[in-house]
């Protein structure tokens, strides 16, 4: 039997309250709050408690999707990445980087939002970049 | 020798040994020291020990509890303070995990620990590391409660509970809630997207399901995010359970629990309490 906990941080917003997943046989039995981490000090909301819910959830997207026609189709990262960027582009040289905006969220590290930030005022050209909570 | 590192030995001994007849032991649940901070953990034969901790208490018998479950033979030890002791108790008779495969390796609490749990009983019975402190004091919230009138009772309650935040933190780390459907999550009771919760409905379901079944851990208030002080509620429960059905949870692993017997087994003491 491998009996684990790993440490991670809430995925659901921005506070950063800290838990163990504990797996029993590299599959997923349960959440544990982090009583020694210093911003949730044992404590999770209704949303920490069930963090691992969507893992083996048969309703999670697992593949980017690509609309095509008025169809959803399983696309590969490079595909879909390849896609963003060309309409981006093409939307760029049409209409200039203001007709572009980034939304980030508090979902994302800040290292994550850092880059957002990077895309939008260095590669796209604009400053048209806000978080969730404004939407 | 200090009390973690005779711990750690003993663990080490019975990891190779087996328990105190021989029996192998699969495996010792306790707490674990990483760069991740300090969680549980099953030690087995041929782990470093030298991680194993004893603090800050988790409700490690759930964890048991779970592995019991999960793997029908399986044979483990345990290192308990007191009240993971009487939750072994309480588990035990409702058949949450199976004493015929459960070692505990008992150790007594703090003073300081015993001070902030309000702890009456800090050291298990199967006492094998340390010494026992002196029992905390009587919650001093508990002495204010009995001083007040219904209203002000009524008022206290309806204050605390109005900063619930429903993350069933209280049910999701009791090592005595292991019931499959949950009266909490049951929609005739508690109404699905409300803040705060029914009052005093949801929190009443929970102190009602723990009547002589908390064996005050303190966990639920301990991960309770709005710091509502859970165990005056479940120090006053524990207290009628007593005063009135003559039981108390955890103390006596033949002491049959009031809730599941008849009345003509267990008659309630007419006139006592209060």
């Amino acid at each position: 039997m491998e009996y684990k906990n790993t440490l991670t941080t809430c995925i659901y917003c921005g506070a950063g309250c800290s838990m163990y997943i504990e797996t029993i046989d590299g599959q997923i039995t349960g959440v544990w709050p982090s009583k020694t981490h210093t911003i949730s000090q044992g404590r999770l909301c209704i949303k920490g408690w069930n963090v691992t819910e969507f893992v083996n959830s048969p309703d999670r997207l697992k593949t980017p999707l690509i609309r095509k026609g008025d169809q959803f189709v399983e696309a590969s990262w490079d595909e879909a990445l390849t896609l963003i960027a060309d309409k981006l582009n093409a939307i760029k040289q049409e209409s200039g980087p203001d007709s572009i905006g980034l939304l980030t969220s508090a979902k994302c590290t800040n290292e994550e939002n850092y880059l957002m930030n990077k895309l939008s005022r260095a590669v796209i050209g604009t400053n048209n970049i806000d978080h969730c909570a404004r939407l | 020798m200090s009390e973690i590192e005779e711990i750690r030995k003993l663990v080490a001994e019975r990891l190779t040994k087996g328990d105190a007849k021989g029996t192998t032991i699969d495996g010792v649940v306790a707490l674990c020291k990483s760069s991740d901070g300090i969680a549980p953990y099953v030690f087995q034969k041929g782990d470093d020990l030298s991680g194993l901790e004893i603090s800050p208490k988790y409700p490690v018998m759930t964890l048991v509890s779970k592995l019991h479950k999960m793997f029908p033979t399986i044979r483990l030890g345990v290192v308990a303070r007191g009240c993971d002791e009487r939750a072994y108790i309480e588990m035990a008779k409702r058949n949450q995990i199976d004493p015929d495969r459960l070692y505990i390796l008992g150790f007594a609490c703090t003073a300081e620990d015993a001070q902030t749990c309000h702890c009456l009983a800090p050291y298990p019975k199967q006492l094998v590391v340390g010494t026992p402190p002196a029992p905390g004091p009587i919650n001093p919230l508990v002495e204010k409660y009995d001083a007040m009138s219904l209203g002000e009772r009524r008022a206290f309650w309806k204050q605390q509970f109005n900063k619930c935040i429903k993350c069933y933190g209280c049910r999701n780390i009791c090592p005595e809630c292991f019931c499959e459907a949950c009266a909490m999550e049951d929609m005739a009771w508690v109404e699905p997207g409300l803040l705060a919760p029914p009052f005093p409905t949801f929190h009443m379901i929970r102190a009602m399901h723990m009547a002589s079944r908390c064996i005050a851990c303190r966990e639920c208030e301990n991960t309770c995010p709005a710091h509502i002080p859970l165990t005056v509620l479940y120090d006053l429960m524990r207290r009628d359970i007593t005063t009135l059905l003559g039981y108390t949870p955890g103390a006596d692993i033949a002491a049959k629990p009031p809730l599941s017997v008849n009345l003509d087994e267990a008659p309630l003491r007419v006139g006592a309490g209060h």
